[in-house]
C-alpha cells in the first residue's frame, strides 16, 4: 500500500471524521425511537481503529504533514493513544446512559452525541500532533466546542443547559486570551510555528512582548485544563452536565490541553525557563491547595470530584517546574494515570445515578455497598487510587511527579503537594465511607427502592473494567507505559529539538529515577 | 504614514474593554459580544503584525479565526436560545441553579 505520507500521518483523524459524519447521516434517516447503541458501537469501532492505527505508527518514526504543521511523533501518538482509550471508555459508559433518553419519552437523538465525541476526539488530536499554533488553535476550538455542546445534550434540563452557557462564555473568553498570546508571538517573532518561536527567542535576547504572550496563553490553556485561579467554571459544568460527558470532558480534552503546553514551554520557550517555571510554579500551588479546599465543602458528588480535578490539574502542573528532565515523562504518566482513574470514577456515577441523576449527594451515596457491592468496590477502588494508595496508578502518578520536581529542587512545590495529598484524603475518605455505611435512615431507604439495583449493561460493565484494568496496571507494572512517557518526553525535549539548544545542560537519556524504577 | 504600534494600542484597548465588558456585563448576549470584541482586537493586532513582518501569514490567521468565531456564535446562541426555553432569562444572575 503507497500511502503518501500526509495521509498516513493524518490516518487517525480521517477514521474518525468519516465515522463521525456517517454516524451524523444516519442518525438523521432513523426514525424517533429505535434504539441508537448501533451508532454507538460504530463510534466505539473507529476509535479501536484509530488506537490500532496509532499503535502501528509508532514503527513508521516522525511523521509530517501540511508542510510541518503536523508532526505525528511518539509524544503526540503517546495522546493519541490516551486520547482513544478515554474516548472508548466513555463511549461504552454511555451507551446505556442515552438509551434511557430514549425510554424516558424525549426523542432520543444520542447519535448527534456520538459524532460529536468523535469531533471532539480528531480536535484534540489535532492539538496533540501540531507544531503551529494554528492548528492548535483550529483543534482547540473543534474539541471545545463538541464539549460545549455535550454539556448540555440532555435537553429540557435546566442545569444541563446554564453548564452548558457557562462552559461556552469562559471557554470562549479563555480562548480570546489564548489568541491574544498567539497573536503577540507572532508579533515578537514573525512566526506562528513553535519551533521558529523557538529559533528566534533562542537567538535574540528575551522580550518583554514574547513573555507576556506566553502568559496569555498559560491563561488561556489554564482555563482549559481548569488549573486555579481560571477553575471557576468547572464546578459548575461538571455538576450540571451528563456524568459521562463529565467523565470525558474532564480528562481528554485536559490531556489534549496539557499537551499543547507541553509542546510550546517545553519546545516552544525553552529559552525563557526560569518566567514560565515561576508562573506555573504559582499556578500548581494555587490549584492543589484551592482544590483540596474547596473538595472539602462540597455535598455533592460529581461536585466534588470537579474540585478535585482541580487538584489533580495542581498536581500534573508541578511537573511542568521539572524542566528539562524528568518533567514530559511524569506530566504523561499522570495524565494516563489520571485519566484511567477519573473516567473510572464517572463512569460509576454514570451507573449510580442513571439518566435522571436521582442520586446525587454524598448522603445519597450511602449504603451503596449493600445494594451494588460490584459498582462500591469499583467506586472505591478509583477514589483509592486518586488518593494515591500504593498498588494503584494513582501512586505512581504522583510518585513520579514529585520525584521530578524534587530532582529539580523544587522541595517547597513537593512539600505543599503532599501537605495537599493529606488533605485530599479527608473528602475521598468521607465518600468512601458513606458507600460503606449502613442505611439507617427512612430517606436512604426510599432511595433505595427509587431506584432499583438493575445490573450493569454489557458496555458500561466492559468500560468499567477497562478503566480498573488500567488503574491497576499503571500502578503495579508501570514499566511500560513509562516507557512509553519516557519516548514521548524524549522526542519534546529541547536538546533533541530542531537545533534548538535550551539554557540547560545536556540532559541523560533516561534519567536516574525513571531508570531505577524499571 | 501611521506607525504600528497605534494599531496594537488600540488593539490592546478594545481587548481590555471586551474583557471589562465580560466582567461587569450582566445579559447574556451582551457578554457575547463581549467576546467578539475581544476576538476582533486579536484580529487587529494579527493585520498589524503581519504588516510589520512583511508576513501574509498573520492575514491568514485572521481568517480562520473569523471562521471559528462564525461557529462558535452558531453553538453560543443555540445555546443562549435552549437557556431562554428553559428559563424565561438572559441576566446571568438569574442562571444560578447550582451556586454553593
Amino acid at each position: 500500500m503507497a500511502l503518501p505520507t500526509p495521509v498516513i500521518a493524518l490516518l487517525p483523524e480521517y477514521v474518525l471524521t468519516v465515522a463521525g459524519v456517517l454516524i451524523m447521516l444516519i442518525e438523521a434517516v432513523l426514525k424517533p425511537g429505535t434504539s441508537r447503541k448501533p451508532l454507538g458501537w460504530l463510534a466505539i469501532a473507529a476509535t479501536v481503529i484509530t488506537g490500532c492505527i496509532g499503535w502501528f505508527q509508532i514503527r513508521l518514526g516522525t511523521l509530517s504533514a501540511f508542510s510541518g504543521s503536523i508532526q505525528v511523533d511518539r509524544f503526540s501518538i503517546f495522546f493519541h493513544l490516551l486520547i482513544g482509550a478515554v474516548v472508548v471508555a466513555t463511549l461504552l459508559a454511555s451507551l446505556d446512559y442515552f438509551e434511557g433518553d430514549a425510554a424516558s419519552g424525549v426523542a432520543g437523538n444520542a447519535g448527534e452525541y456520538y459524532a460529536l465525541v468523535l469531533f471532539g476526539a480528531v480536535g484534540m488530536m489535532f492539538m496533540t500532533c501540531s507544531t503551529e499554533l494554528l492548528m492548535v488553535f483550529i483543534g482547540l476550538e473543534i474539541s471545545s466546542i463538541s464539549t460545549y455542546i455535550m454539556a448540555g445534550f440532555r435537553k429540557g434540563q435546566a442545569s444541563g443547559s446554564e453548564a452548558s452557557i457557562k462552559y461556552f462564555l469562559l471557554g470562549s473568553f479563555a480562548t480570546a486570551f489564548f489568541l491574544y498570546g498567539i497573536a503577540l508571538a507572532f508579533g515578537a517573532t514573525g512566526s506562528t510555528s513553535i519551533a521558529a518561536i523557538a529559533a528566534a527567542l533562542g537567538s535574540s535576547a528575551p522580550s518583554h512582548m514574547a513573555f507576556l504572550a506566553l502568559a496569555m496563553m498559560i491563561v488561556g490553556l489554564g482555563f482549559k485544563v481548569s488549573a486555579a485561579p481560571f477553575h471557576v467554571w468547572t464546578p459548575d459544568v461538571y455538576q450540571g452536565a451528563p456524568a459521562p460527558v463529565v467523565g470525558l470532558m474532564s480528562t481528554a480534552p485536559k490531556a489534549a490541553a496539557f499537551a499543547v503546553l507541553l509542546r510550546i514551554t517545553f519546545s516552544g520557550f525553552p529559552s525563557m525557563e526560569h518566567r514560565w517555571g515561576m508562573l506555573l510554579w504559582l499556578l500548581a500551588a494555587l490549584s492543589m491547595t484551592i482544590g483540596n479546599l474547596g473538595a472539602l465543602m462540597q455535598t455533592d458528588v460529581k461536585r466534588m470530584l470537579a474540585y478535585s480535578s482541580i487538584a489533580h490539574a495542581g498536581y500534573l502542573l508541578v511537573a511542568f517546574t521539572a524542566f528539562p528532565r524528568d518533567g514530559i515523562a511524569a506530566a504523561c504518566f499522570y495524565t494516563a494515570a489520571y485519566a484511567a482513574m477519573n473516567v473510572g470514577a464517572f463512569a460509576v456515577v454514570t451507573q449510580v445515578g442513571g439518566y435522571g441523576e436521582k442520586l446525587r449527594t454524598i448522603e445519597d451515596y450511602q449504603g451503596l455497598a449493600t445494594r451494588r457491592p460490584v459498582l462500591a468496590a469499583l467506586l472505591a477502588f478509583f477514589l483509592l487510587s486518586l488518593i494515591g494508595i500504593p498498588f494503584t496508578g494513582g501512586f505512581f502518578g504522583k510518585f513520579y511527579v514529585f520525584a521530578a520536581a524534587l530532582e529539580a529542587d523544587h522541595v517547597w512545590l513537593a512539600v505543599i503537594g503532599l501537605i495537599n495529598s493529606g488533605v485530599a484524603c479527608f473528602y475521598y475518605l468521607k465518600l468512601l465511607a458513606s458507600i460503606y455505611a449502613k442505611p439507617e435512615d427512612e430517606a436512604a431507604q426510599d432511595a433505595s427502592s427509587v431506584v432499583p439495583a438493575e445490573r450493569i449493561g454489557v458496555p458500561a460493565g466492559i468500560g468499567l473494567t477497562l478503566a480498573a484494568a488500567a488503574t491497576l496496571m499503571l500502578g503495579i507494572f508501570p514499566g511500560r507505559v513509562l516507557h512509553l512517557a519516557n519516548n514521548a518526553g524524549k522526542t519534546l525535549s529541547p536538546d533533541s529539538a530542531q537545533g534548538i539548544a535550551g539554557a540547560s545542560p545536556a540532559a541523560p537519556q533516561v534519567s536516574p529515577i525513571f531508570s531505577l524504577k524499571r | 504614514m501611521v506607525p504600528t504600534s497605534y494599531y496594537l494600542i488600540l488593539a490592546a484597548m478594545l481587548f481590555s474593554i471586551g474583557i471589562a465588558a465580560f466582567l461587569i456585563k450582566r445579559n447574556v448576549i451582551t457578554i457575547f459580544i463581549s467576546i467578539e470584541l475581544m476576538l476582533n482586537a486579536v484580529n487587529l493586532t494579527f493585520v498589524a503584525f503581519a504588516h510589520m513582518w512583511h508576513q501574509v501569514s498573520g492575514q491568514i490567521f485572521v481568517f480562520f479565526v473569523m471562521v471559528v468565531a462564525a461557529a462558535e456564535a452558531a453553538v453560543g446562541l443555540a445555546i443562549i436560545i435552549s437557556i431562554f426555553r428553559t428559563r424565561q432569562t438572559l441576566n446571568v444572575d438569574e442562571i444560578d441553579l447550582m451556586k454553593l
